[in-house]
């Protein structure tokens, strides 16, 4: 029989046991051609998921490695990883804010002020630079748990706090530096270890088989208790496709680290952040609240979740992952100075959540957005770079690229409105 | 006569100037549809607010179960066992339709969202009331609008309500999701619960309601049992044009005050 076409789609692999199945509902069956079929009905009605930006990125690894033969060398990508860790940081932080379909103005402010204060504690006062890390990272929370509050209960635009920030913390970061303009930083410490630092190729494997391995056995498990709870579960052939999928970037890009100096520490601290905001969004009561805060807070408040709260500690998580990206800036250039964060830090920080896939409109994104549309952004730059061409051609592509992904974010927001899927 | 299950007596509040309700009486039975009616403008919103802790009273009494009982946040009226349902704002459009039924109230499981039970609990609570969702993991903005109804509802539910109160549930609803809500409203007073049923539509009201009170401006205007008045009876009381006492009085009350809300 030909599944009918019908608002209500069925979810990926679903299929109802027990009570028989609404007439209304598309099952999808589970053999391959079913799963594609199952997969294109997703795609037309505008649930793109990870897919544009995977091909996006598939697309300019193949152009820059045909123009130059180093891109996908274990080195060029090493050190491409290392690169988007600062930005990567910001950007898993304004994703949060997006989710609430605001907008946060001020991070590469904060990543700068934190990066002063860094450099100026360590240096200047001489303190441990853990502790020099730590207060930086304190005074981010700080920053955006002020700026969250204004926001919430004056009832002041976040537009314009956070662009009050982008100037205000801006000029703190210049009166911090004073004089010297740029302050070096040890380039043994702890600080530079951030950046330094490569793990040697068994741990790379053990981060992997732990990573790949806990994925397989709690999807197992949450499918057979799905199962026995009798709700539809995804078929075993599915989990391990999921599991395959996961798998092949997990071990490729171990594989390809190991070849040069081994897993760097600042693209683990990046991708560790990554993976503990999407559990943390996806698994926990208070994941759920920004998602209900970002999709209707009159009925978020009406549900008894405490929305002003939900909104303050959002920017004071995105403040704080915007000064842990101003210490690994410090490290990658073992200084802070008048220009550290103060360029293009915010504008890519944006763009790379959109490009990744979060939406600006509010309660719909993912945390992998901020590794996804940083590797975009990151392989652009690198290529660019390889091929000598400047910042002029960068900005002018990123742009190019920025417009895409917005405006996929649109049509598919149109697509899903038409298929009745969801704002 | 047995207890109420919740009574409200010489209920009055004032906005500044505006005195929206003045000595209002309201009584709900378990098991009992109680269609709260009035023109616009008359206090019914008002009387909706302070059950369900929006607003304070600024007078009166409200006794739940025979005790006396203040309500002055949602949090007092929620513990206490009243849900609200309103007509709109009432569900977040990006989630699906477990997580807007749990929101605010998740099932925890090692921390973690326990999405097994929640959804298990979904389907049965569904089932339970008849009703007929293809799949719970859609968004809600996928949902009709009667769906959407009958979500908030389910949602209201969970809480294990005694009184669930209905602001326009089928304002902006099309026949076959109206009766569907109809439905789950007479479902809803088979299980003991009782219902304040806030509506303009009076084919809704005879269909469903035992008793109707009228409110009008901020006072009652009457208290029939459904099934025993007639159509216009009903309206003549809501638009103050019947010749009876009650009205009457109210008019004269009415007129020696500056308006309402």
């Amino acid at each position: 029989m030909a599944a009918q076409q019908t608002p209500v789609a069925a979810e990926n692999g679903t299929a109802e046991p027990q009570s028989p199945a609404d007439p209304r509902l598309i099952v999808t069956r589970t053999s391959p051609a079913g799963l594609l079929a199952a997969g294109l009905r997703r795609l037309r009605g505008g649930e793109l998921g990870p897919v544009p930006v995977i091909v996006g990125l598939i697309v300019i690894a193949a152009v820059f490695q045909s123009l130059h033969g180093r891109f996908l060398s274990p080195q060029n990508l090493s050190n491409l990883t290392v690169q988007v860790a600062a930005v990567g940081l910001m950007t898993t932080g304004v994703i949060m804010v997006l989710l609430l379909g605001e907008i946060d103005l001020s991070i590469g402010s904060v990543a700068g002020v934190s990066a002063s204060i860094t450099a100026v504690l360590a240096v200047r006062y001489g303190l441990p630079e853990w502790v020099a890390i730590a207060a930086a990272v304190a005074a981010g929370l700080a920053i955006g748990l002020l700026q969250g509050t204004i926001f919430a209960k004056v009832g002041v635009p976040a537009f314009v706090v956070t662009l009050a920030g982008l100037l205000g913390w801006q000029g703190l970061q210049l009166q911090l530096l004073g004089g010297d303009g740029t302050i070096n930083v040890s380039d043994s410490g702890a600080i530079a270890a951030l950046t330094q630092t490569y793990f040697v190729p068994a741990v790379g494997w053990f981060v992997a088989v732990v990573a790949v391995g806990s994925f397989a056995l709690s999807t197992a498990f949450g499918e057979r208790r799905r199962a026995a709870a009798g709700l539809t579960a995804k078929p075993v052939g599915e989990q391990l496709l999921r599991t395959a999928l996961l798998a092949v970037p997990v071990f490729g890009a171990v594989a390809v680290f190991n070849q040069f100096k081994g897993v760097p520490l600042a693209f683990l601290i990046f991708v560790g952040f990554v993976v503990a905001f999407d559990l943390m969004l996806r698994k926990t009561r208070y994941g759920r609240m920004v998602f209900a805060v970002g999709g209707g807070a009159e009925a978020a408040r009406r549900a008894g979740i405490n929305v002003d709260l939900i909104r303050i500690s959002v920017f004071g998580l995105a403040s704080m992952l915007s000064a842990l990206g101003g210490v690994i800036l410090v490290s990658r250039s073992f200084s802070a100075s008048l220009d550290t964060a103060a360029g293009e830090e915010l504008m890519m920080a944006i763009a790379a959540a959109v490009i990744g896939g979060t939406s600006l409109f509010g309660g719909r994104g993912n945390a992998y957005s901020a590794l996804l549309g940083g590797l975009v952004l990151g392989a652009i730059t690198s290529g660019l770079y390889l091929l000598q061409m400047g910042t002029p051609v960068r900005y002018m592509i990123t742009a190019v690229v920025l417009l895409v992904a917005v405006v996929l974010d649109a049509v598919s927001r149109r697509s899903r409105k038409a298929h009745a899927r969801g704002g | 006569m047995s207890t109420p299950v919740l009574e409200l007596s010489g209920i009055s509040k004032r906005f500044g100037a505006v005195q929206a309700l003045s000595d209002v009486d309201l009584r709900i039975d378990a098991g009992e549809v109680v269609a709260l009616l009035g023109d616009n403008g008359a206090g019914k919103s008002t009387l909706v607010k302070v059950i369900a802790g929006a607003h304070a009273a600024d007078g009166g009494r409200i006794l739940w179960e025979g005790e006396p009982v203040s309500i002055t946040r949602p949090g007092d009226a929620q513990r206490l066992g009243i849900a609200t349902i309103y007509q709109d704002l009432a569900l977040c459009d990006n989630l699906d339709i477990v997580a807007n039924l749990f929101l605010g109230n998740e099932q925890m499981r090692l921390g973690t969202l326990d999405e097994v039970e929640m959804e298990r609990k979904a389907r049965e609570l569904l089932d339970s009331l008849s009703v007929k969702i293809p799949s719970l993991r859609v968004p809600v903005a996928s949902l009709s609008g009667g769906q959407r109804q009958i979500i908030a509802i389910a949602r209201a539910l969970l809480g294990e309500p005694k009184v669930v109160m209905l602001d326009e549930p089928t304002a902006a609803l099309g026949v076959a999701q109206t009766a569907q809500v109809l439905d789950l409203i007479e479902r809803l007073r088979d299980r003991g619960l009782g219902v304040i049923l806030i509506s303009h539509n009076m084919a809704d009201v005879r269909a469903v309601a035992d008793r109707a009170g009228v409110l009008r401006l901020g006072r009652n205007a009457g208290d029939f049992q459904v099934e025993e008045t007639s159509y216009e009876e009903i309206v003549a009381a809501i638009t103050g044009a019947s010749d009876n006492p009650v009205a009457r009085r109210n008019e004269r009350v009415a007129a020696s005050q500056t308006g309402d809300e």
